[in-house]
């Protein structure tokens, strides 16, 4: 029972981190109705940025993380929408699909002719010890990460559902030409959400990378990961990304723990067969009709 | 005319001619899941090749080197062998990962082209290719100098094993049970995990829950870093042993306070208490800024050896340098640059001195040297 609870207790915190990234799937899907597939990518640089700050500009951590953020924001926020949504999208959202693979492809290579090919070590941004509760030992980084990205997803579930900038953003999702008509700045609307998932990435880069280790390939596993949790869950609801991120964070540690370590990656695409089987919107999506 | 007709002939010669004398290709993990292991080798050998072509080169011959990046892919190390080959190299230096050497080797022996592989899955030298030649033990060599470690020391009972599920793990994996059968150790928990992996949160789970003596940990440098990190945040107590790469420099140093307390088998480490090898360490940070480990070592080792190789043939012939490597030992009081003695045998096997080493407060620290296996 001991070891129940702390592999589902692990596998809610890595799920936890998941849905940082499942979320900026679905964000972007109802901002631009297409789909990042740089999003791993998204969660792979942060770390970088901070790594350069640390090691080149000889700042310390938070500083680092800071610097790290604002860079974030400014080149997988804002010039990401400005330089390649924005020009593409009235092509059609494949075109953007295609051009966000390119863009992966891009940030792995930089990130490997720039600073190094290598994993690099990271600094933890919590505590790294362990609490004793009668056998179960609870790690307190596990559980600094479950309460950083709750507290985050209902920050950000709130920002959209009670600030008049958080249901703009929705109306300019749902029907951006009747919301233009009622006033709503749609463009800043849109960029705003690809600022909210640069930050959600940058988080979810802080989080993961010292498990992972800071290295060029680490969005590859993160994003496919990500891009299922965001399916299973609902792709057109952020619980919904909560949802799929932590089921499969659980479901994979119990997978590996109690039934097999060889087909632990096999696991995520079962499960994305059977949602798309038998509930194609998703555990927690709604039914989406498009005219054709 | 007569410098005309002089010219075309020396040219035509040239062309002619099968081998370019000294032309060296590095084929190596410089990125991927193997550039910590590969990328230390290449600059091991790029740290020889600078040495030796500082002193005068090998028969008077400058080395040309080129460096090819495998990517940690098998099938792309086969096609930058054969490129290689083509590019007329006189020996190819690497693969490290053994799943890319069991896969490439082959293209060098078809081609008459001698390979000085890190590679260390057993199998290597049990194919029959007289080109392939080690700069470390097969792990059928250096996983049984941990037996009496988990006997004697550790008085182990029972163990567990956690492996990285390639031709690199399984080879060292199958030579681990066996020869804790032989031992009469029970291995009672043994958990495969994928090259590359990210997550050992539910290994270490499964590592706890069934309550082994000891573990003996057979993963690359990467996954072992991320199994110790896991290992501590979960507060396994049960002693990490290794083979080689468990206390690498690049574990340490990613792993951090995690790596504390694990111990190893290694083939070569800097902190062996040699002088040769301390100097090598202190060259190799200098030129560097990062400290180097085994496989840093295994490729300056093995580019010294094929120049004194060469050199004892008097010839740039792939054919006597294989046939001149087989059950040959490079005593290090003649050849210094071997760091230590260093013997071939017939399957281009390797013998040499090994140490067992723990990390401690984040240094390698060698606690005793094991003999060469005979």
């Amino acid at each position: 029972m001991e070891q129940l609870i702390q592999v589902v207790l692990s596998g809610l915190a890595t799920g936890s981190i998941y849905a940082l990234a499942a979320i900026g799937f679905t964000l972007i899907w109802q901002a631009a109705q297409t789909v990042n597939f740089a999003q791993g990518e998204f969660v792979m640089l942060p770390a970088f940025f901070v790594l350069i700050g640390i090691n080149f500009l000889g700042m310390p951590l938070w500083l680092a993380m800071l610097f790290g953020l604002a860079l974030s924001v400014l080149i997988l926020g804002v010039a990401f929408k400005r330089i390649l949504v924005d020009p593409l999208l009235s092509h059609g959202g494949l075109s953007l699909i295609i051009a966000t693979m390119a863009v992966a492809i891009l940030m792995k290579e930089l990130v490997k002719e720039f600073y190094s090919a290598e994993a690099q070590p990271y600094p933890a941004l919590v505590p790294q010890g362990a609490w004793d509760l009668s056998g179960v030992i609870i790690s307190l980084q596990d559980i600094s990460h479950l309460i950083i990205c709750f507290v985050v997803i209902v920050g950000l579930t709130l920002f959209l559902d009670k600030t008049k900038v958080g249901r703009c953003m929705q109306a300019a999702a749902q029907n951006a030409a009747v919301a233009e008509i009622l006033g709503v700045n749609v463009k800043r609307m849109i960029l705003y959400t690809f600022v909210v998932n640069a930050v959600l990435a940058t988080l979810a880069s802080f989080l993961i990378t010292p498990v992972y280790l800071a290295k060029f390939s680490s969005g590859e596993y993160l994003g496919l990961i990500a891009f299922i949790a965001a399916i299973v869950g609902g792709f057109n609801q952020v619980r919904g990304a909560l949802a799929g991120g932590l089921l499969i964070g659980v479901l994979d540690n119990i997978t590996a723990t109690y039934i097999t370590a060889e087909y632990r990656q096999a696991i995520p695409l079962l499960l994305l067969i059977a949602v798309i089987l038998f509930k194609p919107e998703g555990i927690l999506g709604k039914p989406e009709g498009r005219a054709v | 005319m007569f410098k005309q007709i002089a010219g075309a002939s020396a040219l035509m010669l040239a062309m002619a001619s099968p081998v370019h004398a000294v032309d060296i290709a590095i084929v190596a993990e410089l990125s991927g899941g193997g550039a910590p292991a590969g990328t230390q080798y290449r600059d091991g050998i790029m740290l020889a090749i600078e040495e030796i072509n500082a002193s005068g080169g090998i028969l008077g011959e400058k080395i040309k080197v080129t460096q090819h990046d495998t990517q940690t892919d098998p099938q792309i190390s086969k096609g930058l062998v054969t490129k290689a080959i083509d590019d007329g190299a006189y020996v190819i230096m690497g693969t490290v990962y053994s799943s890319s050497t069991i896969v490439n080797m082959f293209e060098a022996m078809n081609a008459g082209v001698p390979q000085i592989v890190g590679a260390e899955a057993p199998n290597i030298t049990q194919k029959g290719n007289p080109y392939v030649f080690r700069t470390a033990y097969g792990a059928h060599r250096g996983v049984p100098s941990l037996t009496g470690y988990f006997r004697d020391n550790l008085k182990a009972k029972k163990v567990a094993v956690t492996w990285v599920n390639n031709e690199f793990g399984k080879g060292g994996h199958d030579v681990f049970v066996a020869e804790m059968k032989k031992a009469g150790i029970n291995v009672i928990a043994d958990i495969p995990s994928e090259a590359g992996a990210a997550d050992f949160a539910a290994d270490v789970s499964r590592l706890k829950s069934a309550g082994a003596d000891a573990v003996f940990v057979y993963l690359h440098e990467e996954e072992s870093a991320r199994f110790l990190k896991e290992a501590k945040k979960q507060g396994l107590k049960t002693p990490l042993v290794g083979e080689v790469t468990l206390t690498g420099q690049k574990v340490i140093d990613l792993a951090g306070d995690a790596a504390n307390g694990a111990v190893a088998h290694v083939g070569l480490t800097a902190q062996a208490n040699v002088k040769s090898i301390q100097d090598f360490g202190k060259k190799f940070s200098a030129k560097y800024g990062h400290q180097t480990d085994h496989n840093g070592i295994k490729g300056y080792i093995g580019m010294w050896a094929v120049k004194y190789v060469t050199e004892m043939n008097g010839a740039f012939d792939q054919k006597k340098f294989a046939d001149k490597m087989h059950g040959l030992c490079l005593d290090v009081n003649k050849h210094p640059n071997m760091l230590l003695t260093t013997c071939w045998d017939k399957d281009g096997e390797l013998a040499r001195e090994s140490f067992m080493v723990e990390v401690q407060n984040g240094k390698q620290v060698v606690t005793t040297t094991v003999a060469a296996a005979k």
